[in-house]
């Protein structure tokens, strides 16, 4: 299936990911590519096939509700690109 | 001793440091002189440890002195560049990390630590573990030892340079669709992808979290099974990873495979592969049939076909979500021009990220996404549950599968850059067995035209002993492991 130029900015938008005007075109073609390539998955007969989403079924792993030391803040503060006092420096959310 | 001390395998590193006829400090100079010899060609590693090294290596001639140092007290070895090391720059070969120095380290970097072994270098990867080349590395290409203007195979292909041009002991490496075993078919040396959960991920910068496995690259096959001893087992960061018991992988070494039952399942000689590469196979099954295996030549795995398609929509999509962490605020790259908060964001992603993983993360997101949720990401889980059914029916008739390990030997750099497809299909013969999350082994079985070719031995889950002792019979009678590139 041939993805649209909206339909590659709207995917974008989801991923949250930049793309030059050369990039969009680029992706959206190969995409395209790959994804005719995936329809052959539509030969498979699932009717009644339950998904896997990991290969041994583990279910609610569990610990036990204990706390312990977690990392230091200064060294999870330490590769941080802008910092202030003990936080995280981003641009206002909310205008 | 000095000058050949990089060549030798972890096995003989340990016989000889246990009788003190080498040091740790001369296993690690020779280590090092080896990395400063072949790097400015081979351009394995995005960072070379020298200095803690060194440090570690006298640590370790301290240990060696006292009673039980720890079994791999001494031994270089290198990490591929998207397991943490703390304090050591990870970088996962991307701009996005390019700075990124971990405050913790992996469980598996944890426990070789523990085992003795001294980092000399964190190997070069394609970027994210997202490609077959390890051209998709922000940084540099590798190349491939026996011809320079190779591919050394990917994602892990910095971990196989590094073992196949005796720059280590012995690498970790990550395979999500067959990135340990690929690059080890085309370097010449042992990768093993164990079962799914076997190996603690903690630590390891997640690319698809129900396919991600570390393994070892390996000089030889015992040298495999001694590594796994050290890194497998449960670990409680790790929610996925498995309480079954960890044996010790190198007792069966040595047994006789007779009687083993051994399937060929045909559809792994795809279409238009390379003619030498299976004849190469061919031959391993005629060896392992002389060594008293029984072997079936007519096994089919029928849905094998559409395992490349379950896999480019799986791995991207699992791929999408756990990228998605990457937007220059706590870490990372953290593009410094942009009118809001969200336009740093998607710059940042714009800028730290590469086009393979650009084009994964699209596709990932399409998949994943409201409409076409049902028709890609779902069914592609539920054809997943085939091909793992169809693995599990195999493993009442077979000990074993085996396979080539690529349909092709290294291809030329550059010559698949263009063609994200055709790049893909490198990997045919080695996704289908992380979608099922069974074991398999990638041992070197022969030259095609002087370039290395892989055969793969695929096992039932949690039986790498028996992957391991096929492995191990097989290679023994085989001249292969012994063989080193012309360039050293």
């Amino acid at each position: 299936m041939k993805l649209s130029l909206k339909e590659v900015e709207h995917i974008a938008l989801l991923a949250r990911l930049g793309l030059s005007e050369q990039e969009k075109e680029r992706v959206g073609r190969q995409l395209s590519v790959i994804l005719e390539n995936m329809d052959v998955l539509a030969e498979v007969d699932t009717t009644d096939v339950p998904p896997t989403a990991q290969a041994f079924f583990l279910q609610n792993v569990l610990r036990e509700d204990n706390a312990a030391p977690s990392l230091d803040p200064q060294d999870v503060l330490a590769n941080a690109p802008a910092r202030e006092s003990d936080c995280f420096r981003v641009r206002p959310v909310l205008e | 001793m000095l000058d050949k001390a990089h060549t030798l395998t972890v096995y003989q590193c340990q016989e000889l440091l246990r009788k003190r006829e080498v040091s740790a400090s001369e296993l690690v100079r020779s280590s090092l002189e080896s990395i400063r010899h072949t790097e400015p060609i081979l351009h394995a590693l995005v960072t070379v440890c020298e200095e803690t090294a060194v440090k570690e290596a006298e640590a370790a001639d301290k240990a060696l002195g006292q009673d039980f140092p720890p079994p791999l007290t001494g031994i270089p070895m290198v990490l591929k560049d998207n397991m943490c090391t703390r304090g050591v720059r990870t970088t996962c070969s991307s701009k996005m990390l390019e700075n990124f120095v971990p405050p913790f380290d992996s469980t598996v970097a944890c426990k070789l630590k523990e085992a003795g072994c001294i980092l000399v270098g964190k190997s070069n990867m394609d970027e994210f573990a997202m490609g077959s080349s390890t051209e998709h590395s922000a940084f540099f290409t590798t190349h491939n030892p026996w011809d320079l203007l190779r591919v050394p195979g990917g994602s892990s292909g910095g971990s196989a340079v590094a073992v196949a041009a005796d720059q280590c002991q012995f690498a970790l490496g990550s395979d999500t669709g067959g990135s340990i075993r690929q690059p080890a078919g085309f370097c010449n040396v042992v990768g093993l992808k164990p079962t799914y959960g076997r190996v603690s991920r903690y630590g390891l910068v997640a690319f698809a979290s129900s396919l991600d496995q570390i393994g070892p690259l390996t000089k030889d096959v015992r040298d495999c099974a001694i590594i796994m001893n050290a890194i497998a087992g449960h670990d409680m960061k790790d929610s996925t990873s498995s309480a079954e018991t960890v044996p010790d992988y190198t007792r069966d070494l040595g047994r006789d495979i007779r009687g083993m039952r051994i399937g060929v399942p045909k559809e792994y000689f795809v279409a238009g592969m390379q003619a030498d590469v299976a004849s190469a196979v061919d031959q391993v099954v005629l060896k392992l049939e002389g060594l008293g295996a029984r072997v079936d030549r007519g096994a089919s795995l029928p849905h094998t076909k559409y395992a490349l398609a379950a896999y480019y929509i799986i791995a991207p999509s699992e791929a999408s979500a756990n990228l998605a962490r990457y937007d220059g605020v706590k870490y990372g790259y953290s593009h410094k021009e942009a009118a809001s908060v969200w336009q740093a964001i998607e710059r940042t992603r714009q800028h730290g990220f590469g086009p393979e993983v650009k084009r994964r993360i699209m596709l990932g997101t399409h998949a994943l996404s409201s409409g076409y949720y049902d028709a890609y990401y779902l069914k592609a889980q539920k054809v997943r549950t085939k091909i793992k059914a169809e693995f599990d029916e195999a493993w009442k008739r077979y000990d074993a599968l085996v396979t080539p390990t690529s349909p092709t030997v290294p291809f030329r750099i550059g010559e698949r850059l263009d063609d994200p497809l055709q790049m893909y299909l490198a990997d045919v013969c080695t996704l289908p067995i992380n979608i099922a999350g069974v074991p398999a082994i990638s041992v070197p079985a022969g030259f095609c035209g002087g370039l290395p070719a892989g055969v793969q031995f695929i096992g039932r889950p949690f039986g790498e002993e028996t992957l391991l002792r096929l492995a191990y019979a097989y290679e023994q009678a085989s001249p292969w492991h012994e063989m080193k590139p012309a360039l050293l």
